[in-house]
């Protein structure tokens, strides 16, 4: 999924101080799964922001709505009845939908409500760790099923680099070294031989480097 | 492996012509003042076959290799361009490679670089579009197929000596000798290996590089390093990854009082240097003596290095 | 035992305290408690494993936001206790009451009745 964190409180309220009738949208999705977006994110949100804005001797309205996705047309129509009413909005959905939000109400400040981190995994409750970097050509068929692109802190895909040290990266010792981990795996697999295979220059055209990505089905359209 | 060489190098003519081979490194200064990178190389000129200049390295922003590599051929000495892909994305390090080569130097060690989070820009980017492997087959490529990786022909190719760095302690052990294989594979002609202090887990790496016949194929120069202190010697076992420093070697350095802690580290560096000479495969030496380049001479005259042959 | 404790404590009855969670502590200030106390069993001796557990890191989150909107987190405590405690439960009462005294009222109450007027 998306991971995202919440952003500090305090930065959300330099966000919208100005602002008189605010409606905070989450999202039931990935931003629920991180338990940083949903509804649950957006009730505690709410409550702790009216309070602070009581506090501050302002009388601000704070509604709450979440939505299944921010990323949808179809979920994104369901509040447009509705937001006229506010003149900021605080999404707390992922990037994307905190600027789809944007795109499809134009006249209504919308503002983000947490850090969009990367794409990964609850690795145990409470811990997500990143996994894919949407590189846009999948080499895990060729890494033991490991991504260098990912879990790489210098994406090399020749590795390990020489600051391995006992499995771990060496920018940190929380960090597995992903070079480490495909060994291993080749190893499970019976594959080491693969290991002296030279993996060539990756084109990164499909990546970020190549510009803002689309994907076109035509036949779906 | 063949005796023809196939640049202009002098390590590689030395290397080729079966002499034992003496590198070391000098680092740039922090600032555009070229005078103490020059001072450095003139204080060991006469000691060694070619002189690396370290690039950016711990990701601290120093003068750049390429131009601290001109100061010294300028000076007439034998430069080895240390090139990080963690700076640079394939236009650059092609770019450089050429800018390298219109001033003939002529020795290349290919490295992934250490990450910038170790340096004075923690929050910059990073590049790593190619790692070491595959700036090993760029240079090759650029060399001996006299292309650029984009497919266009290079007018006046670069010829360079094409090297690596090994670390015969990094983890995992066993993967050491089929990455050297792989780093054979990719181009590499020289290897410049970490520092040794255990030299029986070495033997033990050459062994098995012999093994496999890898000796013939790379020339290996032995990484050395002279202790200064014994508190240098313990950060290095303990905070250096990749690093194997025995006890053996602590008790030594602890063993003698402080002052003369310094004698007693060029002494075991002159001792490790002459136990490698037994070791089948070590093509030369590679000493790295950072912010203690006075010690180079001492080391090489002492461990029966001196004088440096001449080469055509 | 029928001691008595503060009248101004009211109770709220939970099969156990991780059932409690941040936005019933935060809704409590929001509607104007002075205070709000978390009472459950001993740490190592939760009914359900580690519901007292989970309250407790919600307690601190809840004490984090309160302090950052201007109520002030000392307003919420966790305390552990046995069920047969109920001497000790009666000594909470009172020190939450006293504590609350002297904190003053929930600013959030002065606030609202300030716009009301």
């Amino acid at each position: 999924m998306i991971v995202a964190k919440k952003k500090p409180i305090e930065e959300i309220i330099d966000e919208i101080k100005g602002y008189q009738k605010i409606l905070i949208v989450g999202c039931n999705e990935c931003v629920t799964v991180c338990e940083s977006g949903g509804k649950k994110e957006v009730a505690v949100l709410a409550s702790a922001l009216r309070m602070y804005f009581l506090n501050q001797g302002k009388d601000v309205k704070i509604d709450e709505v979440t939505l299944e996705r921010q990323c949808d047309h179809e979920y994104l129509e369901e509040i447009r009845k509705m937001i006229d009413q506010f003149d900021a909005v605080l999404s707390l959905a992922c990037g994307v939908g905190v600027q789809f939000l944007a795109e499809k109400y134009t006249r209504t400040p919308i503002y983000p409500g947490v850090d969009t981190s990367f794409m990964g995994v609850t690795q145990e409750r409470g811990i997500w760790t990143e996994r894919c970097q949407g590189c846009g050509q999948c080499i895990l068929a060729r890494t033991a099923g490991i991504c260098p692109v990912s879990r790489c802190a210098k994406r090399i895909f020749n590795g390990p680099c020489g600051g391995s040290t006992k499995g771990k990266c060496e920018i940190s010792r929380e960090i597995d070294c992903a070079w480490q981990l495909i060994i291993d795996r080749l190893k499970e697999l019976g594959r080491l031989d693969d290991y002296e295979q030279i993996q060539p220059i990756k084109d990164w055209s499909t990546e970020r480097a190549g510009g803002p990505r689309k994907v076109v089905r035509e036949d779906v359209r | 492996m063949s005796t023809e060489t196939k640049t202009p190098s002098k390590l590689e003519k030395v290397l080729k012509a079966g002499h034992l081979a003496v590198t070391s490194e000098c680092g740039p200064p922090r600032g555009s003042d070229a005078h103490p990178i020059k001072k450095k190389a003139e204080m060991i000129k006469n000691y060694v076959d070619a002189i690396n200049i370290t690039d950016n390295q711990t990701s601290v922003t120093r003068l750049c290799s390429l131009a601290s590599c001109i100061h010294l051929k300028l000076m007439g000495l034998e430069p080895i361009l240390q090139m990080v892909t963690r700076d640079r994305n394939r236009t650059a390090l092609q770019s450089d490679i050429l800018g390298a080569a219109s001033f003939d130097i002529f020795n290349i060690l290919c490295l992934s670089g250490d990450h910038q989070v170790f340096g004075d820009n923690p929050k910059g980017q990073n590049v790593f579009d190619l790692d070491s492997m595959q700036l090993l087959q760029t240079v090759r490529h650029m060399r001996d197929q006299k292309k650029f990786l984009g497919g266009d022909d290079i007018g006046r190719p670069p010829r360079m000596f094409v090297g690596a760095a090994a670390n015969p302690f990094a983890d995992p052990f066993e993967i050491r000798v089929p990455r050297l294989a792989k780093k054979i594979a990719a181009g590499a002609e020289f290897i410049q290996t970490q520092c040794i202090f255990n030299v029986e887990k070495f033997e033990l790496y050459m062994k098995l590089i012999r093994d496999r016949g890898l000796h013939e194929k790379v020339f290996i120069l032995a990484g050395v390093t002279p202790l200064k202190s014994v508190g240098m010697a313990k950060y290095m076992k303990n905070r250096v990854p990749g690093m194997d420093v025995p006890d053996e070697i602590i008790k030594r350095m602890s063993g003698v009082p402080k002052e003369k802690q310094p004698d007693e580290g060029v002494k075991i560096c002159i001792e490790t240097i002459q136990r490698l000479k037994q070791v089948e495969g070590v093509k030369g030496f590679h000493i790295m003596a950072i912010e203690w380049e006075e010690k180079v001479p001492e080391i090489v005259e002492r461990s029966g290095l001196s004088p440096r042959p001449q080469v055509p | 035992m029928r001691l008595q404790y503060p009248s101004n404590v009211k109770i709220i009855c939970l099969p156990c305290t991780g059932k409690v969670d941040l936005i019933h502590i935060l809704r409590a200030f929001e509607k104007g408690a002075d205070g709000v106390y978390v009472v459950g069993c001993l740490e190592g001796a939760c009914q359900f494993t580690s519901g007292n557990i989970r309250a407790r890191k919600r307690v601190e989150q809840a004490r984090a936001i309160l302090d950052k909107v201007g109520v002030g987190g000392e307003r919420v405590q966790m305390y552990n206790l046995s069920s047969s405690e109920a001497p000790r439960f009666v000594q909470i009462a009172s020190e939450m009451t006293e504590k609350m005294m002297a904190l003053g009222p929930n600013p959030i109450k002065t606030a609202k009745s300030r716009m009301a007027a």
